[in-house]
């Protein structure tokens, strides 16, 4: 995106901190439960809290999941690295530390690419990924003096996913966070879900002119709890940079939050002290060793990711790369909609089904794929319907909507409410002549060249099946006929 | 026969089995010794109900024929080890009153092998100090007296489980070595300590003072007690990262006698300017018992020592300014209030800590700032790794180093407590230990003019503990140090 300014043409620059947390049983260094939403307190070992004379272990299973991601971006899973100790004191914080890997990641170096509008794609670099614990969290709202420490989330796991500043939009920031929360949830290694905050953002936002090399000062916008609202964070922040600029004010790095409300980003109060968190590599934990060869099993053990599912489906079921882009999304989706379409002689009439029919559906009654009222299975057995002729296409639109709101199988709705297309051609004839027997004032018109009554003829005809009739047969017959 | 208490772990076990006495009457003589010394100040907390159940409970398993390793044997805890619903304290006032809901797993070892405990046993204020003149509850009387009468300090930090151990009102103590903590304090009051190999024994449970350096290890009268007891406290560890996991040997039976064709290093680095010439002797002394047993010394040298002591003293600071972090007043400890959340830190933690304990997070903090981490923190790690590769050239020549275990005998009570570097001094021998993370044990070889206590180090390879036990018994034998404390 340009910015067209009073003194030229501004570039937006993003890059992204991506802080996800790692689907996983137990914390990062104990074994204290890492679920969501449970009461305050309750999900706290004594190392999350701190307790003297405890010592990290760290959680295997973690490891693993941060390697999986890291090949999921096609990065490179580090053999060594080092976790670190940050040091600052808030409440919340019970080690006054937070362990967390500074100079050298598990991940470094990967890449993801973005689907733009116009089936066009952009390789965003990712800088690394490395493992941290999450802190507790402040509650300030439960008395006028005090502040309260819920430490259920003290020592969570989360990936930092750093993103390198390749990105020049705010739909470009959008493209980068839909793709990157499809490869962590096709991989199974965080819920993406912003809103709990298991996924959560922060943007650096710089503007420079057009055809520019120097990068511009950057800000930091923390902690923007949606898709949405990051794009609008973003252009909001580029806006402001650039009316700043042109008004001849510097910018002054610094750290903004987003305000929902307002729709603007603001800066944050700057303490009086800067912070030095005095990294240092942590003494109670050895450097993190993996064996190649364990990462070279997991690598064989990847499922099949957005990028390569689309291709799949396009290539094999020949969707249109719109189409296929819609159904990989989510892998939920994918796998019903293969599902639906498997050995099927057209797949794009599933595609159709599942995207149009099925999708305005969910939308409608506001659930997902997963809570779908039709299953794969039984939207198959609609399709096998229309495919063997025993409903026509409009019926089925029908008997879907039966579906959706009863959850049964089509062939149950269409033989309980005798929806079986005719295609007896003695039972058509027989509806045919009486249609034309009954209007033979238009039948001589038609005969006379009015032939685009023919439609109205059809009409009548399925209208005198109770639309049951099969429409080919219907027009085949009925044009034999009226030709006389 | 002599006192219960003046009998020696392995006396008191083969006793116990042999039912001359029960695990109660042991436990009665200790608490009866302990409370005629209160005046040392060597506990910070006695615990006579743990030790009369776990009396009542070993004597049932004797009963039965089941006894442990250490079944009935009173010890004293160093107050840095968590005891579980005991209050553990570190030294601090920032810990008064704290009770953690856990065992260590060393305390645990050692009572699942049916030692009792007698009590937490006093020591500098999280383990930071040479004197035990920093914690909070009182410094600790050396039971040892010059011959003017004078008080003398313990050493330090495992000062309490020292002058107890030497008092005879603990059979033996746990310690903490994090630069000299056990073996400086051993060297004072006449008794044996032995630092085991980093990775021997868990650091779960125990209060960190600097991760990369500590390590827990026995304070006993002689040398067979401490292979009885670091048996028993050993081993790997799952909660602990750097635990190591190897099986622990049977050190007392490493204890041959026989040290005929060992090659013993002498490193030159440690004839240190100002060195009294009854050090001097001392060490000589200990040479010509080796040699007189067949053993055979070698020059060695260890290039690095100098800097073993800057080294330690920014690397032990800078974990320990972190590890002290959590100390916050939120939790668990001392809440001093504030009108805001850094201004109840700040009260906190300046009611809280001591000064040395101040003197040291702040030198912590510094050395990993912004601007200065390079030239100090890093500068020493690059120096730390130099001092080991000086100990891996050395066992090329050599299978155990002779050096004295500190540079002077004890010290009254007063004396350096101004002089912070003077203080750091102490340590110059025991440091380099730490630093390469290898074992060191403390033999007491003899008496000073003044009539104090001197000992000598044994310095290992990893992990070769049972070679230490075996060349200490040697030099004990040697030495045949009988003197008492008093007497």
């Amino acid at each position: 995106m340009i910015i067209e300014g009073k003194t030229g043409s501004w570039e937006i620059v993003v890059g992204l901190e991506v802080h996800a947390q790692v689907v996983s049983q137990s914390k990062l260094f104990s074994g204290a439960s890492a679920t969501y939403g449970g009461e305050p307190n309750a999900q706290v070992s004594l190392v999350d809290a701190a307790f003297p004379g405890m010592l990290p272990v760290i959680n295997g299973y973690v490891v693993e999941q941060a390697i999986k991601t890291g090949l999921g971006i096609e990065a490179t899973v580090n053999e060594v690295s080092v976790f670190d100790r940050k040091n600052y004191f808030y409440a919340d914080l019970p080690q006054g530390y937070q362990i967390s890997q500074y100079t050298r990641p598990i991940v470094s170096g990967g890449r993801l690419v973005i689907d733009l509008p116009g089936d066009t794609t952009k390789t965003i670099g990712v800088t690394r990924l490395h493992l941290e614990q999450d802190a507790g969290k402040s509650m300030h709202d439960q008395s006028p003096t005090k502040s309260y420490i819920d430490l259920n989330r003290s020592g969570v796991a989360l990936m930092e996913i750093v993103s390198e500043p390749d990105i020049r939009s705010p739909e470009e920031a959008g493209a980068y966070l839909k793709k990157l929360r499809a490869i962590l949830r096709y991989l199974g290694t965080c819920d993406g879900n912003m809103e709990e905050g298991s996924m959560r953002c922060d943007a650096n936002v710089s503007v420079r002119k057009v055809g520019a090399t120097e990068f511009g000062t950057r800000n930091e916008i923390k902690n923007v709890n949606s898709i949405r609202h990051v794009m609008q964070a973003i252009e909001y922040e580029a806006n402001r940079q650039v009316e700043a600029l042109e008004a001849g004010e510097t910018i002054r790095q610094e750290t903004r939050l987003w305000d929902v409300a307002r729709g603007v980003t603001r800066s944050m109060r700057s303490k009086e002290h800067a912070h030095d968190y005095r990294y240092f590599p942590d003494p109670d934990l050895l450097p993190l060793i993996l064996d190649p060869e364990a990462i070279a099993r997991i690598k064989t053990s990847m499922p099949e990711l957005p990028d390569a599912k689309k291709a799949r489906f396009v290539d094999a079921y020949k969707l249109s790369p719109y189409d296929a882009g819609v159904l990989v999304a989510e892998q939920e989706q994918a796998d019903f909609f293969e599902t639906v379409a498997k050995g099927r002689k057209d797949p794009k009439l599933a595609a159709n089904w599942v995207i149009v029919e099925l999708f305005g559906a969910l939308n409608k009654k506001g659930v997902d794929v997963t809570n779908s009222p039709v299953s794969a299975k039984n939207l198959a057995g609609l399709l096998d319907l229309i495919e063997n002729e025993t409903i026509s296409g409009r019926i089925a639109k029908d008997v879907f909507q039966f579906m959706v709101e009863t959850g049964k199988d089509a062939a149950s709705i269409v033989a309980e409410k005798g929806l079986v297309q005719v295609t007896d051609t003695g039972a058509i004839d027989a509806a045919i002549a009486k249609v034309m027997a009954e209007n033979a004032a238009k039948v001589d018109e038609y005969r006379a060249g009015k032939t685009t009554l023919f439609g109205w003829f059809v009409g009548q005809v399925m209208k005198g099946t109770g639309g049951k009739a099969n429409p080919a047969k219907v027009n085949e017959i009925l044009k034999a006929k009226l030709s006389g | 026969m002599s006192a219960l208490n003046d009998l020696t772990i392995a006396q008191l076990r083969d006793g116990l089995k042999a039912r001359k006495f029960s695990a109660r009457e042991v436990a009665d003589a200790y608490l009866a010794a302990m409370a005629k010394q209160r005046g040392l100040n060597a506990f910070i907390l006695e615990t006579p109900d743990v030790a009369l159940a776990q009396a009542a409970a070993s004597d049932a398993k004797l009963a039965r024929g089941e006894a442990g390793s250490l079944e009935g044997v009173p010890l004293g805890i160093k107050d840095l080890f968590c005891t579980k619903d005991v209050q553990t304290t570190a030294g601090s006032h920032i810990l008064e009153g704290f009770k953690p809901p856990y065992e260590s797993t060393v305390s645990q070892n050692l009572f699942d092998a049916g030692a009792a405990m007698l009590g937490k046993l006093n020591l500098d204020e999280f383990a930071m100090g040479s004197a035990n003149i920093t914690s909070y509850f009182g410094p600790v009387k050396n039971p040892w007296k010059r011959k003017d009468g004078k008080d003398h300090v313990p050493g330090g930090s495992s000062g309490g489980s020292a002058a107890s151990v030497a008092a005879h009102i603990v059979a033996g103590a746990t310690g903490t070595d994090t630069g000299g903590s056990i073996r400086q304090p051993a060297s004072f009051t006449g008794i044996v300590g032995i630092k085991p190999t980093y990775g021997r024994c868990s650091r779960w449970g125990i209060v960190a003072f600097a991760s990369s350096l500590d390590q827990a290890g026995p304070m006993t009268r002689d040398v067979r007690d401490a292979a009885i007891m670091l048996g028993a406290m050993a081993g790997h560890d799952p909660k602990d990262s750097t635990s190591v996991p190897l099986p622990v040997p049977n050190y007392e039976a490493a204890m041959t006698g026989d040290i005929r064709g060992l090659r013993f290093g002498i490193p030159k680095e440690y004839r240190v300017d100002g060195m009294p010439a009854e050090i001097e002797k001392l060490w000589q002394q200990g040479i010509d018992w080796m040699k007189a047993a067949g053993a055979e010394p070698v020059e060695i040298s260890l290039p690095h020592t100098k800097y073993a002591l800057p080294t330690y003293y920014i690397i032990a600071p800078a974990e320990a300014s972190s590890n002290l972090a959590r100390y916050d007043g939120v939790r668990y400890g001392l809440r001093v209030p504030g009108n805001t959340l850094d201004e109840m830190y700040e009260n906190t933690r300046a009611a809280g800590f001591g000064a040395e304990v101040r003197r040291r997070i702040l030198i912590g903090t510094y050395v990993l700032s912004a601007g200065y981490y390079d030239a100090y923190y890093l500068k020493a790690q690059k120096v730390r790794t130099l001092i080991f590769q000086d100990f891996q050239e050395a066992w090329k020549k050599c299978d155990v180093i002779l050096t004295p275990t500190a540079p002077s005998a004890a010290f009254g009570i007063g004396d350096k407590a101004d002089d912070p570097i003077a203080m750091y001094l102490n340590d110059v021998f025991t440091v380099p230990v730490n630093l390469a993370g290898l074992p060191g044990m403390s033999v007491p070889a003899g008496l000073s003019g003044e009539g104090l206590p001197l000992g000598l180090q044994l310095i290992g390879k990893p992990f070769d503990e049972p070679t230490l036990f075996r060349v200490g018994g040697v030099l004990e034998t040697a030495a045949n140090f009988k003197a008492r404390p008093g007497a």
